[in-house]
């Protein structure tokens, strides 16, 4: 799908904030508060902006801390449909956040969270490799987030410049 | 009684001090402010220039370079200044890597000012201009320019002040303070003024990677100016490299290497680890530069387009990053203005009038800010044009 300069644009806005108002947006790109609402909407439904979230750093809330590990899985692809059918059986599952077709030594990279190691392991042991298809997980549990999606979680940079210069 | 002998000379004791000095200091000692008075990009240095200059101290070059600075960064802006601006220029013998584009300014009005030369300046124009001219012996002559024409200057304006003193014309686009950018047909008029009285342009481009509508020309690639132009620019603003204090100047042979002599007995050469830091900002820098002008436009945009709806009426500024509103509704003078905004609104803008006589009835506001600082400020400003006028 081929977008204009102004729909890259409002894209990249709301990639950085996507909480930036519309009359925001549509005066940064230069164009109507109608206009913008348009574009944005056309934006969303053909599946370019596929949600909103928010990136939250749950090592922060207690109770809450949880745990990440990214499987490297090795699985047998299928005639037919190659990794597209045991990708959509693992995707499936609530516990996997992220999965990715890889090269390299693995097929497919499953990044999945759970609220302790103990019950990762489970989903691991019982779902994971129990499918027909796998041949072989490894699994890395992530102990610190320093960066994610492009977000860096401890945000360390003031303003160090002097508050006014010629 | 006796007089206390004064060691000033007469040229610095006739300099008056920057008006901006008097607001750094009203504005420094507060809290909570919102500051627009900033003349510098918010972006940190990108991470691999940063790292190359930790690299390059590593590897202990700590030693001074050539008096015109490393050939290899010297070959990198010649390749950068073809291929951004269409321009050929030596690495041997026409450029010289500076102390920031401030010391280029200062070699160049020294190479070609004799005592008592004249030198146009036109405002409202950056603080340094004539007191860099002073500095070098000549004497500053400014050209008002109006608000009317987007504070571009006319020939006409030009012909006015040139004597059979004038030396030299201080062009700056896209300038500091108005944003305004001059296109090629502004340029051609001021190079046939040029070409006429046979005068040396100065031109001062270090904001030349900030250009948001139209692309942006150099002087020196108007027909038959290469030859009268020193052109200067740096790494300051376009690559967010104002700490390293690292510029270049361009200009043929012959004015180069009378700048050069001025370099190598009053600076030697430029800071090492900021020349190698400049390498890899021309090699590998455009995506970082093209991702940030990208966003001081979007900022462009809305600031420019929210001045213009709280009632202080704003031109588009084609490039840099100031805003230059008219405050004129007000009735204040911009002194005024800016001193009320920042004790009642705490957002603090640089007064109109410290860039010369035409800036007065203006502010200039910096959108180097981020959006919620800049939406804050919005806020702020609006709040107190309701609240007072």
């Amino acid at each position: 799908m081929q977008l204009t300069e102004k729909e890259l644009e409002i894209v990249e806005i709301l990639e950085q904030d996507a909480r930036t108002k519309i009359v925001d947006i549509a005066k940064m790109v230069n164009i109507s508060v109608n206009e913008a609402e348009a574009l944005i909407k056309k934006l969303e439904e053909s599946n370019v902006i596929v949600q909103y979230s928010s990136i939250v750093d749950w090592s922060k809330i207690s109770g809450h801390e949880g745990v990440t590990a990214m499987i490297d899985v090795k699985v047998t692809p299928k005639r037919g449909v190659g990794f597209d059918e045991i990708a959509e059986r693992i995707y499936r599952f609530k516990e996997v956040k992220a999965l990715y077709l890889m090269s390299g030594a693995y097929d497919l990279s499953v990044i999945v969270e759970g609220k302790s190691m103990n019950e990762v392991a489970n989903f691991v042991s019982q779902k994971l490799s129990t499918l027909d298809s796998v041949l072989s997980t490894t699994t890395h549990f992530i102990l610190k987030k320093y960066k994610h999606d492009g977000t860096i979680f401890e945000q360390g940079e003031k303003d160090k410049r002097i508050v006014v210069s010629p | 009684m006796k007089q206390t002998k004064t060691y000033l000379s007469k040229t610095v004791e006739e300099l008056k001090p920057s008006g901006i000095r008097r607001f750094f200091d009203l504005a420094a000692g507060m809290e909570g402010v919102i500051s627009l008075g900033v003349g510098e990009p918010d972006f940190v240095t990108s991470w691999s220039v940063r790292e190359a200059a930790i690299l390059s101290l590593e590897q202990g070059y700590t030693s001074y370079t050539a008096n015109a600075g490393l050939l290899e960064l010297r070959e990198e802006i010649a390749a950068y200044m073809e291929n951004s601006f269409g321009l050929q220029y030596s690495a041997s013998n026409e450029m010289i890597v500076t102390v920031g584009a401030s010391q280029a300014l200062d070699i160049a009005l020294r190479a070609v000012i004799d005592p008592g030369d004249e030198v146009i300046v036109i405002e409202p124009s950056f603080v340094s201009y004539i007191p860099l001219v002073n500095l070098a012996g000549g004497k500053g002559v400014t050209v008002q320019t109006k608000k009317e024409n987007d504070f571009k200057v006319t020939p006409a304006e030009l012909e006015e002040v040139i004597t059979h003193r004038t030396k030299a014309i201080i062009l700056c686009s896209p300038n500091n303070p108005t944003g305004t950018m001059l296109n090629e047909q502004d340029l051609k008029s001021i190079a046939s003024v040029a070409k006429k009285h046979d005068l040396v342009i100065i031109a001062d481009e270090i904001y030349a990677e900030l250009s948001y509508d139209e692309k942006f020309v150099s002087f020196a690639a108007i027909e038959e100016m290469r030859e009268r132009t020193i052109l200067i620019s740096g790494f300051s603003k376009g690559f967010a490299m104002t700490g390293w204090r690292l510029g270049f100047v361009c200009a043929p042979k012959e004015l180069t290497e009378a700048m050069l002599k001025i370099h190598q007995y009053a600076m030697m050469c430029a800071p090492t680890m900021a020349q190698f830091a400049a390498i890899e900002a021309l090699r590998h820098g455009n995506e970082d530069v093209n991702e940030m002008r990208k966003s001081y436009r979007r900022r462009r945009n809305y600031f420019v387009q929210s001045l213009n709806e709280i009632g202080l009426e704003c031109h588009t500024p084609g490039g840099a990053f100031y805003a230059f509103p008219s405050i004129e509704r007000t009735g204040l003078t911009s002194e005024q203005f800016a001193e009320r905004l920042l004790v009642e609104e705490k957002v603090a803008v640089v007064p109109g009038n410290v860039f010369g006589q035409s800036g007065e009835g203006h502010i200039r506001c910096s959108y180097a800010s981020s959006m919620e600082q800049l939406q804050e400020s919005i806020k702020r400003m609006k709040r107190f044009l309701e609240r007072e006028f």
